[in-house]
């Protein structure tokens, strides 16, 4: 019975992590899913970088393919490690129970994530991590305290010395020029290959791929919801005029 | 054509029913633009079942893969993804035309004799609706739609006694499971839509049988030409079919700016906790019913003293429970000699607008956290919402009221 008490209570504690940080101040995107290139760079930094713990589970392969316009055989070729088939789930090989042994809980599963959490939240989230040595990790996230995740991306942006600067925005001092918070992270550990702007391009890129798959249907939805309007428009004016037509000896 | 209708109607009284409720069904030629709610309820009713019937074809109802399912809906069924923003968004959709459809009622005293019935089976209608909605909105089997269920249920237990086997017998389980999930399903797709249709074919026999109301809220069969027509009265078809297109084509420009443009209506439509799957260990930060539930929430809540022994939860789902019981009786509460607000005294008038402006405000205060202050609120607005109806045989009496006209205006 203690057993279980404190097994609720673990399971209990992300939840906890999550209320406290509901109120962090967030980065602002504006995503944009008719543009492939940027999604397409997404969809590489995904399957590199995020596909080996988390899944997308609930959409195929050949899906992402046809709406990014990535021939099959080179999607085939480039995008798919676990030599699954092209119609196939994106799921991926790490075991749940294995993960919930060495991160403490299983990677979430992320189709849904932008929907599940907003875009601004996830662009911010993954330029929120920095160097924390109390952390098990040795990193911690401005967004997400004590996240269990490593910063896989340290060869890409390096790691920030200090928590760097999210949702503050960058402003332009009037009278010397300078540029405040432009860079989000003043100081950094560990450098990485990237620059903070090309760094910052790559996390809209995935955060666009991630905002795109939660949602992959957006374009075509709006694209076909501006006919229907239309349509409703001209069918309301004909109704009108049939109303005006039965209803004029009405008195 | 003939023949075949005539060769019918030899054996089924068509043409009978036909005149009876359209064609020579007489309807006040005053009806205003609160009047296109009731047929607008009926078009989201069609919506939802027709909807709903495509989405059971590739909905699997089960905790395990009820989740994956609707996902699949949304990305691999052909066209599924507007069936289900069709009906999810029609969901809503359904309680806004009856949220107006009632205050139509409520200010042009449509309730009043010899329309009780009308409006008893209407509250009925929107009571079987909520146990409707309540029970769909689990079968996504979403973080919201698990812990929803779990606080809903849960309050059957702080009934004494019996409570907490009532809540397990709800459940079928000791806790929200796929039992639950199963058993829900069944009432959502068979038993509370049969019960739903039968209480629509009731309100609309019990409204024909005693015709309109109007917005003046008079009488147009005392008035009746040499036919035995009412002078102010017109055939409800052809003049109010198409009249309610006008409506339908409004509502339907509003209904699809949301479906294909806003789909989760920021939150308020598709919860975001409901884009994680269901998980029975992890209960979210912020628990909220969808938003036309929210009143009675925030009613439920604003319950916070023990009273004679009894915990503040069972007092509070008394009082949730009293705040929609009281609207059965409101037919025998008015006593005004007037049906209309538009001859009722300022008493009503003010009355009606507290009451309806408390409930939106409930409304809100049911969606976001409670504080200290937020409750205390709650509290006076429920206080409020009593109020109208408890003073109502009081205020309706004393007031004077204006003289009504013999025939209708405007």
């Amino acid at each position: 019975m203690r057993k279980l008490i404190f097994g609720l209570f673990i399971a209990v504690l992300p939840a906890l992590g999550l209320a406290a940080g509901a109120g962090v101040p967030l980065d602002h995107i504006e995503t944009d899913h008719t543009d492939k290139q940027s999604l397409q760079s997404g969809a590489a930094l995904f399957t590199n970088y995020c596909m080996g713990c988390h899944s997308m589970e609930y959409a195929r392969y050949k899906r992402v393919a046809d709406d990014l316009e990535v021939p099959v055989a080179l999607y085939e070729e480039n995008l798919i490690f676990t030599g699954a088939k092209i119609g196939e789930l994106m799921k991926n090989s790490m075991s749940k129970d294995m993960a919930a042994g060495w991160f403490g809980a299983p990677p979430p599963d992320l189709t849904l994530e932008s929907r599940l959490r907003g875009e601004a939240w996830v662009y911010s989230y993954l330029r929120g991590f920095y160097k924390d040595e109390t952390r098990p990790l040795g990193v911690n996230n401005v967004v997400f305290a004590n996240v269990g995740m490593p910063h896989v991306m340290v060869d890409l942006q390096g790691l920030c010395a200090v928590p760097p600067s999210i949702g503050v925005g960058a402003s332009v001092e009037p009278l010397s020029g300078n540029v405040k918070n432009g860079d989000a992270c003043p100081e950094y550990a560990i450098e990485g290959s990237m620059t903070a702007a090309e760094f910052d391009k790559a996390m809209y890129d995935l955060t666009n791929f991630l905002s795109y798959m939660a949602d992959p249907v957006k374009v075509e939805r709006e694209r076909l919801g501006i006919f229907v309007l239309i349509f409703v428009a001209i069918f309301f004016v004909f109704a009108y005029l049939l109303n005006r037509e039965y209803w004029k000896d009405v008195h | 054509m003939q023949k075949l209708i005539q060769w019918v109607d030899d054996r089924l009284p068509i043409v009978e029913a036909w005149n009876k409720h359209l064609a020579k069904y007489y309807a006040p030629k005053n009806f205003n633009v609160w009047y296109f709610f009731g047929s607008l309820a009926m078009l989201v009713l069609v919506n939802q079942l027709v909807t709903g019937i495509w989405l059971t074809m590739s909905y699997n109802p089960s905790a395990e893969g009820a989740f994956a399912s609707v996902e699949y809906i949304m990305r691999d069924v052909e066209w599924g993804w507007l069936l289900r923003y069709l009906h999810s968004t029609g969901a809503s959709a359904f309680f806004i035309v009856v949220y107006l459809h009632m205050f139509r009622g409520l200010m042009y005293g449509s309730y009043q004799k010899p329309r009780e019935l009308i409006w008893i089976f209407g509250m009925l209608i929107y009571l079987v609706l909520m146990a409707e909605a309540f029970m769909g909105y689990l079968l996504p089997w979403g973080q919201m739609s698990y812990w929803g269920a779990q606080v809903i249920v849960n309050l059957f237990g702080a009934i004494p006694v019996i409570g907490e086997d009532l809540s397990l017998w709800i459940r079928g389980d000791y806790l929200i499971s796929g039992i639950t999930l199963n058993r829900f399903f069944a009432l959502h797709v068979v038993a509370l839509p049969i019960v739903l249709l039968g209480l629509v074919v009731l309100h609309i026999l019990a409204l024909h049988e005693v015709g309109s109301n109007n917005p003046d809220g008079i009488d147009i069969k005392k008035n009746k030409d040499e036919n035995g027509i009412p002078k102010d009265g017109i055939p409800f078809h052809p003049y109010y079919t198409v009249h309610d297109l006008l409506g339908v084509g409004v509502f339907f420009f509003i209904f699809f700016i949301v479906v294909f443009f806003f789909p989760e209506m920021g939150g308020l439509f598709l919860e975001k906790p409901n884009f994680e799957p269901a998980n029975a260990l992890k209960t979210p930060a912020h628990i909220a019913p969808v938003w036309y539930f929210t009143p009675f929430y925030a009613m439920l809540r604003a319950v916070t003293v023990d009273f004679i022994g009894l915990p503040a939860k069972f007092w509070g789902v008394v009082v949730m429970g009293g705040a929609i019981a009281i609207l059965f009786v409101l037919p025998w509460l008015d006593r005004s000699p007037v049906r209309s607000i538009r001859y009722k005294g300022w008493l009503s008038k003010i009355a009606l607008a507290v009451f309806a402006v408390s409930f939106v405000i409930l409304g809100y205060l049911g969606l976001v956290p409670a504080t200290e202050g937020r409750t205390t609120v709650a509290q006076i607005l429920t206080v409020v919402y009593f109020l109208y109806f408890i003073l109502m045989p009081f205020y309706t009496r004393m007031e004077k009221t204006k003289p009504v006209p013999e025939r209708v205006t405007g």
